[in-house]
């Protein structure tokens, strides 16, 4: 995974709220078996209607995405965060964002920042003329024109963006825990195991 | 010391935390992982890289549903029909060759145990009370409804499962919603739902688990409580729960996969202590009576968008919320509709009756108890019905209810998830209204302009007869 650091450039004010990821990412996008290319499909329903903010020359290739409320609800679907990726986006900026596309975002190397809506409003307005910068070091979001607006980042998260950690390489690390877990629970759970689906699974 | 009350919420999660971090974040172990062909490649994928396997393979459970199309599987010679569209067949076939390579047990399209996940679980007893339950699918909620701490995951998260057993998680907060009363007749889990989703809103429950407490989940039946607990998504919590008890342990007993002799009696005993303690407090606490809900549809196209059948499209003006006028400004002119129309005069022209939210028994029971010797209306061009699991439609068909909908125009499917995501052949044309008992009305959602007002399975059987929504109470007086 990439590093996060600093990331200057365009942002597309789009600002609509409770964008859900069937708007994202339609579901007809959904049939690959790889991560790339969906930002061909990225916003299709919106990219359908005249004079969109996505096919306006003045943000191709804008690595931030400015949203309104509850970015991401709806369908788990990871597409969204790959499809965000695809189009160039490494920042999305929101006033609040659905659990779980924070952590979809978060698992590619997107940066959410959530944002007072009175800072999002400036920030639609900047982004019309000028690029926004975000630093992820200083946890702030800067304009050309002194705004300076600061975010809160949870800092485990923040290590891993900054790094381009592997979550997963991480917890393997946590093996011998997992194990004492799984004794543990054996002992004061034995109904979990499931014995019978391992043993299907195997002569499968 | 007397330990502090817990909520169920805290319960489940303190018996599986694995280990605690500095920074709050705790490693979870996750009892069980359903996985579907969609959201689990990139996961495979990502692991044959990596050079990894998966931990716990006896935990995990993978069952093809959202791809498949929902015509016949098999020919007249007992073959496998291919799959017309190249796409999906590839993603069924990387599920049926990622599936035994890493030792996961697979239930194939043909079987009788195929269906839904969330379906599936709770009907194979994979779904158990007091576990964690996760699959790359946001309706895993569901499975709180067998009071089990269950939530969708996205395919990062999916990888991390499969190779860890584990997720790192972040405590939620608690919400309750305490339900008052009793329902009235005609009014369904369903419609309970909807009315919470519209009263807590899409984001009300975002970084929360919620759950539902009060009579009236007690007096539910298993499939109701899924029903409830499958939409808490819709009302921004990524897990709901409902308090294990004889009922949920009635539902369980000799599923397949549930527990057995000894284990049974210590799993039971164990479950019986799955409740909230009193004097417990939860962080938000919305409070609902349920005399107060109506059946009850969508006229928008978010979840919250919900009025009782008997009333009107809202006027955008009505909102105190500005954006939120102009998103319902919005939705009116996706759904073609004008402020003040009565409900019930809105004409549909497609019937979907199915998806992880209302395909069970006691839907398609709840459906066909109206369709019985009733003909759909002229205007109603496609109607399915689709059951959740092979199961189910084996029940359905030894009692009749094929035959039942067959005779009534409609049309009887194989199970998987259909025309509620548009992403296999079952969808809703363009400009199309669709009577639907799935769980997103969303923009396109049932297909590129398709308008999708969400119901209960009686409510959308009373709009196949009628050609319109209508006051299911009205047909059975």
């Amino acid at each position: 995974m990439e590093p996060v650091t600093s990331v200057e450039g365009r942002a597309i004010p789009f600002g609509a709220k409770n964008v859900d990821t069937d708007v994202i990412i339609p579901a007809a996008w959904l049939k690959t078996i790889s991560r790339e290319g969906l930002g061909e499909g990225a916003f299709e329903t919106i990219r359908a209607q005249d004079g969109n903010v996505f096919d306006d020359p003045e943000y191709a290739g804008a690595p931030i995405l400015i949203a309104g409320d509850n970015f991401g609800c709806g369908s788990s679907r990871e597409h969204a965060a790959w499809a965000l990726l695809d189009m160039g986006v490494k920042v999305v900026i929101a006033p609040s964002f659905s659990d779980i596309f924070a952590g979809n975002a978060f698992k590619n190397g997107i940066l959410t920042v959530a944002l007072p809506q009175k800072q999002i409003d400036r920030l639609m307005e900047v982004a019309e003329s000028d690029p926004v910068t975000v630093d992820l070091e200083t946890q702030t979001v800067t304009t050309p024109f002194q705004d300076r607006f600061t975010f809160e980042v949870d800092p485990f998260r923040k290590h891993c963006l900054s790094e381009g950690l592997d979550e997963v390489g991480l917890t393997l690390e946590r093996d011998a825990v997992i194990t004492d877990y799984e004794q543990r629970a054996q002992a004061d759970m034995p109904w979990l195991a499931n014995k019978k689906t391992q043993s299907e699974g195997k002569a499968a | 010391m007397a330990s502090r009350p817990l909520t169920l919420y805290e319960k489940i999660w303190n018996a599986h935390v694995v280990e605690t971090r500095d920074d709050g974040t705790a490693l979870i172990f996750i009892d069980r992982h359903l996985v579907h062909e969609v959201t689990s490649p990139q996961a495979f994928e990502a692991l044959r890289l990596a050079g990894r396997t998966v931990r716990r393979p006896d935990l995990t459970l993978a069952v093809p549903d959202h791809n498949l199309p929902t015509t016949p599987r098999l020919d007249a010679a007992g073959k496998k029909i291919p799959i017309a569209d190249p796409q999906s067949a590839a993603q069924l076939e990387a599920l049926e060759a990622n599936a035994p390579s890493f030792g996961i047990r697979y239930i194939d399209a043909t079987a009788a145990e195929q269906g839904i996940v969330h379906v599936v679980g709770p009907e194979q007893g994979f779904s158990l009370p007091g576990t964690t339950i996760v699959c790359g699918d946001s309706h895993t909620a569901a499975h709180g409804g067998v009071g089990a701490l269950a939530f969708g995951v996205g395919t990062s998260e999916v990888e991390h499962v499969l190779a860890t057993q584990t997720l790192l998680l972040k405590r939620s907060k608690t919400m309750e919603v305490a339900v008052t009363g009793e329902l009235g007749p005609g009014v369904t889990s369903k419609d309970l739902i909807l009315h919470i989703i519209g009263i807590v809103g899409t984001a009300g429950g975002t970084g929360h688990v919620i759950e539902y407490r009060g009579d009236v989940f007690k007096k539910m039946s298993v499939e109701s409580r899924l029903t409830v607990c499958n939409m808490s998504i819709e009302a921004g919590a990524r897990a709901g729960l409902i308090a294990p008890d004889e009922t949920t342990f009635a539902y369980l007993k000799n599923r397949p996969l549930s527990p057995t002799g000894d284990n049974w009696d210590k799993a039971v005993a164990y479950w019986s202590s799955l409740k909230t303690d009193p004097g417990a407090t939860f962080d938000k606490v919305v409070q609902i009576d349920a005399a107060d809900v109506e059946p009850t549809v969508t006229w928008g196209t978010s979840p919250e968008d919900v009025v009782p059948i008997g009333g009107s499209v809202p006027s955008p003006s009505s909102f105190a919320d500005p954006s939120k006028q102009s998103a319902a400004q919005k939705s009116l002119d996706y759904m073609g509709l004008t402020p003040g129309q009565n409900m019930t005069d809105v004409d549909v022209q497609n019937i979907f009756i199915g998806s992880c939210t209302n395909s069970r028994i006691e839907d398609l029971r709840a459906a066909a108890d109206i369709l019985r010797g009733k003909r759909k209306a002229e205007n109603v061009k496609w109607a399915i019905v689709v059951p959740g699991s092979g199961l189910v439609k084996q029940m359905a068909e030894e009692e009749g209810l094929d035959k039942i909908f067959i005779d009534a125009g409609l049309e009887w499917r194989e199970p998987g998830c259909s025309a509620c995501l548009g992403m296999n052949p079952d969808k809703v044309p363009p400009g199309e209204r669709c009577a639907s008992t799935s769980n997103r009305n969303f923009v396109g959602r049932q297909g590129p302009g398709a308008r999708t007002h969400l119901m209960s399975p009686a409510m959308a059987a009373a709009a196949a007869i009628t050609g319109k929504l209508t006051d299911v109470r009205e047909l059975v007086k």
